[in-house]
């Protein structure tokens, strides 16, 4: 299993870090726009497809994801179908 | 029927590409909340219930006030309607009342539901209106910078409390059984699966269902109160709530430092489940029964 | 899903007898359920609640919905709710309950519902008199509520008018998409008169939108009706996947609040969307008009005792006449500038202290004295009182 992140959309809160049961993430050395480090499997991971990092995640930033579909269609392309301009603040 | 204990929960559903492109309102995301703040993880969870549903999401309306977790609503893919403050439970009403096909979810927060709103709280939860109210507590208001809210511990440093609460804080789930709530739940974000049954639950539930919610405010609460680190906040609503199941045993049979050790603590769980005349169903008879008369 | 739908033959049938003898707040009730309203959401208010009641009574017999709220408040958010499912809605009530409606009249302002509202207005301020009928919220009617944006308000002198104007009101309301008023009073409200029911009615619905989720854009100028300013409208549940919010917002309906040009665009928008038609919004009443120096200038309640007293001042030779407010905002200004080169004094009785007297004066624009007659404690004027006032002015 593979994790897929939406890197822009992280915002480094390490929640799933935390969460995950088998302690399979950590956090990356390569910063996003908004100067976080937003998570990466460690090398030797024991993912078991919980998904309790995707359910979690309160930016929908990290999921799981099959090893065939992490390299189809691009994710940046698919995020920024969604990703805008973002809302705005009151 | 109360219902603690977690089910092992098979991951059914979309996986995550699908989910967010049938959810997530395109041109919204990525979200204005802080890190570590906890309403995106509620609506993860509704939309994980929704998906468990299979409702058609054309017939499903969100609605909400003001503040953080009235934002919600925007970042949906579904018809939403962004209201006043603390009206949103008025709006939702006549929406469902004028059609009742519709699915009407509604998501509030502590100063949006039990402050301002808090009228209404109480007549839509007395009225028993077949609606599920999604109330978010930070136990703050947010969106203003962090003010009293009435669900704000005692003693707790907000803007407005410099020097320390001196106020009784709402217990809002209480509230709504005392009111007669037909389904009243309460969780933390720190656990998806109970919440995401209890939204499911709520939603086919015909009659007023509240669902509370507490989620960690990192930046307006929590850093003003020596919770300000994220993991430290989020372990503080794990370690602050018990099952009601457990609270109850516990004070039924506890030693007194076991039951000291859990007083301070909120209770979760699915704490109210009863059976009553909903609103928009009684409204239909009376209808029928009206224009019946009327043949005559 | 058809939107809208109105079965005029079990309105009739169930509005009864074609010539009636009723109270103006019912004669509302039977006017909106002539224009197909299906959902009135009330609370109890001297001297409003026979709305409440009528529509408790009546709604149900056409499959309509009557709900009770908790307050003034909840009661305009439910009629705006309601409004946004596709269907006719409205509220009714007084004073006190208009002030706290302000907020939630602002908010269908900015989000375009369609919404009629009825108030029957009482003395104020405060809780006043509350069995005694007043004008004191015309002011109310156009600034209540904060920010910009525009309002139309309707004043009924008659029963019937209660009825046809609550029709009209309805039609104003789904063709600019804008809360609508009908500022009633409780003299009005609980007079009793003869009211016919009409055969006929002609009614607008709001122009539903007839493109698919994927091209539908929520708050630009209409497609269907290319150069109207008011944009087409999906009902909740038909699949458009509308964003509502009071926030300032784009075309989309997403949020926008740091970029000016956005709510320029869209508050002038909504404004325009009303003002642009100033002219067909016109409606204006001459009684003894055509060869008079003086005008009594009135509307609502006032209309009855200014009616007499200028037939009795025509006798003595006074060559004055009565103009009336039918719509009362948008204010009818060039109708008064036209005015002001045909009199060269006007009165203005009110029962307040001065309210529609100031956008008369500005219409005016000096050419014309004018002198308005404030009678206020619950009282309309006497035609005595009014004549008094053409004769001192003579």
């Amino acid at each position: 299993m593979a994790i897929k992140v939406e890197t822009e959309w992280c915002k480094g809160c390490g929640v799933c870090i935390d969460c995950c049961p088998v302690a399979a993430l950590v956090l990356s050395k390569e910063m996003n726009k908004k100067g976080y480090f937003p998570p990466e499997m460690k090398p030797n991971n024991k993912c078991n497809d919980c998904r309790l990092c995707e359910l979690i995640c309160p930016d929908l930033a990290i999921g799981v994801i099959k090893e065939e579909d992490q390299k189809g269609k691009d994710g940046a392309q698919k995020a920024a179908e969604i990703s805008d301009s973002g809302g705005q603040c009151d | 029927m109360m219902e603690t204990k977690a089910e092992v929960r098979e991951t059914k559903g979309l996986d995550y590409e699908r989910m967010r492109a049938k959810y997530l309102r395109k041109g919204m995301w990525p979200t204005i909340f802080c890190t570590g703040c906890g309403h995106g993880s509620v609506l993860d969870y509704t939309f994980w219930a929704l998906e468990d549903l299979g409702l058609n999401m054309d017939k499903v309306v969100f609605v909400s006030g003001i503040g953080c977790s009235s934002r919600l609503p925007g970042y949906i893919e579904a018809d939403g309607l962004h209201t006043t403050h603390g009206r949103s439970i008025a709006f939702a009403s006549g929406i469902k009342t004028m059609n009742p096909e519709l699915t009407v979810i509604v998501f509030t927060g502590d100063g949006d539901c039990s402050g301002i709103g808090g009228n209404h709280f109480l007549h839509g939860v007395r009225r028993n209106i077949d609606i599920t109210v999604i109330a978010i507590n930070n136990f703050i208001y947010g969106m203003t910078g962090g003010q009293l809210a009435p669900t704000t511990p005692r003693g707790a440093i907000t803007t407005t409390t410099p020097y320390g609460n001196v106020e009784n804080p709402f217990n809002m789930a209480e509230i709504a059984m005392a009111a007669g709530g037909s389904y009243v739940a309460r969780w933390t974000v720190s656990h998806p699966y109970q919440p995401i049954k209890s939204i499911k639950d709520g939603i086919i539930k015909k009659g007023f269902a509240f669902i509370e919610m507490l989620s960690p405010c990192p930046t307006a609460y929590g850093r003003r109160n020596k919770l300000g680190e994220v993991q430290q906040l989020w372990n503080w609503y794990d370690d602050n709530t018990i099952p009601k199941e457990d609270y109850d045993k516990i004070m039924k049979f506890g030693t007194p430092q076991e039951q000291e050790a859990v007083s301070d603590k909120i209770t979760v769980g699915v704490l109210q489940n009863i059976e009553k005349p909903e609103f928009t169903t009684e409204y239909k008879k009376m209808l029928d029964r009206v224009m019946k008369a009327k043949e005559k | 899903m058809e939107y809208g739908r109105v079965d005029l033959n079990l309105v009739k049938k169930v509005l009864g007898p074609k010539t009636q003898f009723e109270i103006g707040d019912m004669a509302c009730v039977y006017g909106a359920l002539l224009a197909g309203c299906k959902f009135f959401a009330g609370y109890p208010i001297t001297p409003a609640s026979e709305l409440a009641e009528g529509a408790a009574r009546l709604l149900p017999r056409v499959g309509g919905t009557y709900i009770q709220m908790e307050d003034e408040i909840a009661s305009i958010a439910a009629a705006i709710g309601a409004s946004w499912t596709g269907e006719r809605a409205m509220t009714g009530t007084s004073g006190p309950g208009f002030s706290l409606m302000q907020e939630n009249i602002g908010y269908a302002a900015m989000t375009e519902t369609p919404v009629v509202i009825i108030d029957i207005q009482r003395t104020g301020p405060s809780t006043g008199q509350p069995t005694q009928g007043a004008q004191g919220d015309m002011m109310q009617a156009k600034w209540g509520s904060h920010g910009d944006y525009e309002i139309i308000a309707l004043a009924p002198s008659s029963c019937q008018e209660c009825l046809d104007m609550t029709i009209m009101a309805f039609n104003l309301a789904e063709k600019y998409r804008n809360p609508v008023l009908v500022m009633g009073d409780g003299e009005i409200g609980h007079l009793r008169e003869r009211i016919v029911i009409p055969d006929k009615v002609d009614l607008t619905f709001r122009t539903l939108t007839d493109l698919p989720r994927e091209q539908y854009i929520p708050f630009v100028p209409s497609k269907v009706n290319p150069g109207s300013k008011v944009p087409d409208f999906a009902p909740f549940g038909s699949g458009s996947h509308s964003y509502i919010t009071g926030l300032t917002h784009n075309e989309k309906g997403f949020p926008s609040t740091d970029k000016q040009p956005d709510h320029d665009r869209l508050v002038r928008r909504i404004m325009e969307k009303i003002t642009d038609d100033a002219e067909k919004l016109v409606k204006v009443e001459e009684y003894m008009m055509e060869d008079a120096d003086i005008a009594v200038i009135c509307y609502g309640a006032t209309a009855r005792p200014a009616q007499t007293a200028v037939e009795d001042a025509r006798r003595l030779g006074i060559k004055v006449g009565m103009v009336r407010l039918l719509i009362a905002w948008p204010f009818p200004y060039s109708y008064f500038a036209k005015l002001s080169e045909r009199v060269k004094k006007v009165l203005v009785p009110e029962m307040n202290m001065g309210q529609m007297v100031h956008p008369i004066r500005e219409a005016l624009d000096s050419k014309v004295k004018v002198y308005p007659m404030n009678k206020i404690g619950g009282e309309t004027h006497l035609p005595v009182d009014i004549l008094k006032g053409i004769k001192e002015v003579v």
